[in-house]
């Protein structure tokens, strides 16, 4: 028997005591916790690992991508031609709007310097795939392609044709991680499109309740029909003035997200006996079906401080001769 | 090594590459984007407990620790939120592996239910911490799903403990 097989036990342990050896690791993981959770000391850390990880979880995702892959190539013509030919005429709608778009824009611009605004902050955008959604039944999350090398930075909106999808809350440096609108502890702030009332909207999750609940989630999985999930607009007073198919977009009073975004339509509102009103809304965006996503944020980052070069003189030693006067005086 | 401490049978010591690509399988298979699906079986930590059963002496908290920080790191959850529940997992499964050798594999499965469900209460305990709530009970689903897991587990990774040593061409069996 080979020296290197298990079955060579040693008949007496040597070295640190399983207790001991427990309570080392698990300080470890607290530490790390902490470390993690409260001050955010792991960005970095996780950033590297996470790069030396990403082929493996590529080659796990690749099988069922060549499952859909494989869905998807047998999809009959005629779906193919009625998709086309949605996309020709959505492309002719917005075709219009499109070409005034840019006259609209420097006529904006204009009336903003006669009013004496403040002129609106450039926009940036960059598009991205979404590679997979991530395995944890309490969230609902998705892995995007891009990363911090294509300039994305944590807080962007990420967005689809139709509306808002989710929100990046992770980047590493070749992919990102974006909660979806419908996570239980995502929150938008919004604004109805009717009447500018302002609310915060919060994901329900996946709301399965009973066991029941769980068995027609996973049919629905299975013939693929699963629904996009629901949102809530929380905290909106029980007499407030919102009815079903009510528009909501983005209020952008977080100043992280761009105003205007269309995020959700209402679907039912139930004037409880409560305080609040249950207003159960529909995401527009394909929250957990598009492929192909847009990343928008503000560019308002402060330029980068110059760097001292070497060439310069130091910088006069103010302190030493301020403390010199204080000290005559 | 036997199937269980009370079977007659004899099977052949278990090959360390083979531990080792088996574990490397199951955390591969927990990196599969199954989506947020209820009850998809936590693979690596079943597989752990397996290993650390079997093999108490050399599978333990250590790989325990290394496994629960790949998947933290794969999954994007909070680091040490695994590692901490597959650390303490570990521990058990090694504490108790003299005694479970003892019951047949229905049995098995039965002690390892509760293990599994102590590790995913430290995982949501630790979210719950994290400021994410804790979670619904749809979270607990993957450790039952588990446990019925355990006996086609056994056989599978036995496989090759059950190949006679000597084999002869004339009686395959």
């Amino acid at each position: 028997m080979p020296a290197s097989d298990f079955q060579t036990y040693p008949v007496f342990r040597r070295g640190v005591s399983v207790k001991i050896r427990l309570l080392i690791y698990a300080t470890i993981c607290m530490v790390m916790l902490v470390a993690d959770l409260r001050f955010d000391y792991m960005k970095s850390l996780r950033g590297y690992l996470h790069m030396v990880i990403s082929p493996m979880s590529k080659v796990a995702s690749e099988p069922l991508k060549l499952l859909g892959n494989a869905t998807g190539h047998f999809s009959n013509l005629a779906a193919l031609q009625d998709e086309n030919a949605k996309l020709r005429q959505h492309q002719l709608d917005g075709a219009e709007r499109l070409l005034r778009f840019d006259e609209l824009e420097q006529e904006n611009a204009k009336l903003r310097e006669l009013l004496g605004m403040r002129k609106k902050l450039p926009v940036k955008s960059i598009t991205a795939e979404v590679l997979y959604s991530v395995p944890d039944s309490s969230s609902r999350k998705v892995i995007l392609d891009k990363g911090k090398q294509a300039g994305i930075t944590h807080g962007l909106a990420v967005v689809d044709a139709d509306g808002m999808l989710g929100q990046v809350t992770r980047v590493y440096p070749n992919q990102s991680e974006v909660t979806l609108i419908t996570d239980r502890n995502q929150a938008v702030p919004v604004r109805i499109v009717r009447n500018g009332l302002r609310g915060v909207m919060f994901g329900t999750g996946q709301g399965l309740r009973t066991l029941s609940d769980v068995s027609k989630h996973w049919q629905q999985a299975i013939q693929s029909d699963l629904g996009p999930g629901s949102l809530e607009l929380r905290f909106a007073l029980a007499n407030a003035d919102i009815q079903p198919k009510d528009r909501l977009v983005t209020s952008g009073l977080d100043g992280i997200f761009l105003p205007g975004l269309p995020v959700a339509e209402v679907e039912s509102v139930d004037h409880g006996a409560g305080p609040f009103a249950r207003v159960i809304c529909r995401p527009l965006g394909g929250v957990g079906k598009s492929l192909r996503v847009l990343i928008l944020g503000r560019t308002e980052l402060p330029p980068p401080p110059p760097k001292p070069e070497t060439g310069d003189p130091p910088p006069a030693p103010l302190p030493k001769t301020t403390r010199s006067t204080r000290g005559r005086n | 090594m036997q199937l269980t401490n009370r079977s007659n049978r004899l099977l052949r010591p278990a090959k360390p590459w083979f531990v080792y690509a088996s574990l490397f399988l199951a955390l591969l298979l927990d990196y599969v984007p199954f989506g947020s699906h209820p009850g998809i079986p936590n693979w690596a930590a079943l597989v752990l407990v397996f290993w650390c059963i079997r093999e108490p002496v050399y599978i333990g908290m250590g790989m325990g620790f290394f496994l629960g920080v790949m998947i933290d790191i794969g999954r994007g959850t909070a680091m040490g939120e695994h590692a901490l529940a597959y650390v303490i997992l570990a521990f058990i499964a090694n504490g108790l592996a003299r005694r479970i050798m003892w019951f047949p594999s229905l049995l098995q499965a039965l002690h390892v239910l509760p293990m599994l469900l102590l590790a995913q209460l430290v995982m949501a305990c630790v979210r719950a911490f994290g400021g994410n709530g804790f979670p619904e009970w749809v979270f607990f689903l993957p450790s039952f799903v588990s446990a019925v897991l355990w006996l086609p587990l056994t056989y599978l990774l036995l496989l090759p403990q059950f190949q006679p040593i000597d084999r002869d061409e004339n009686r395959p069996i």
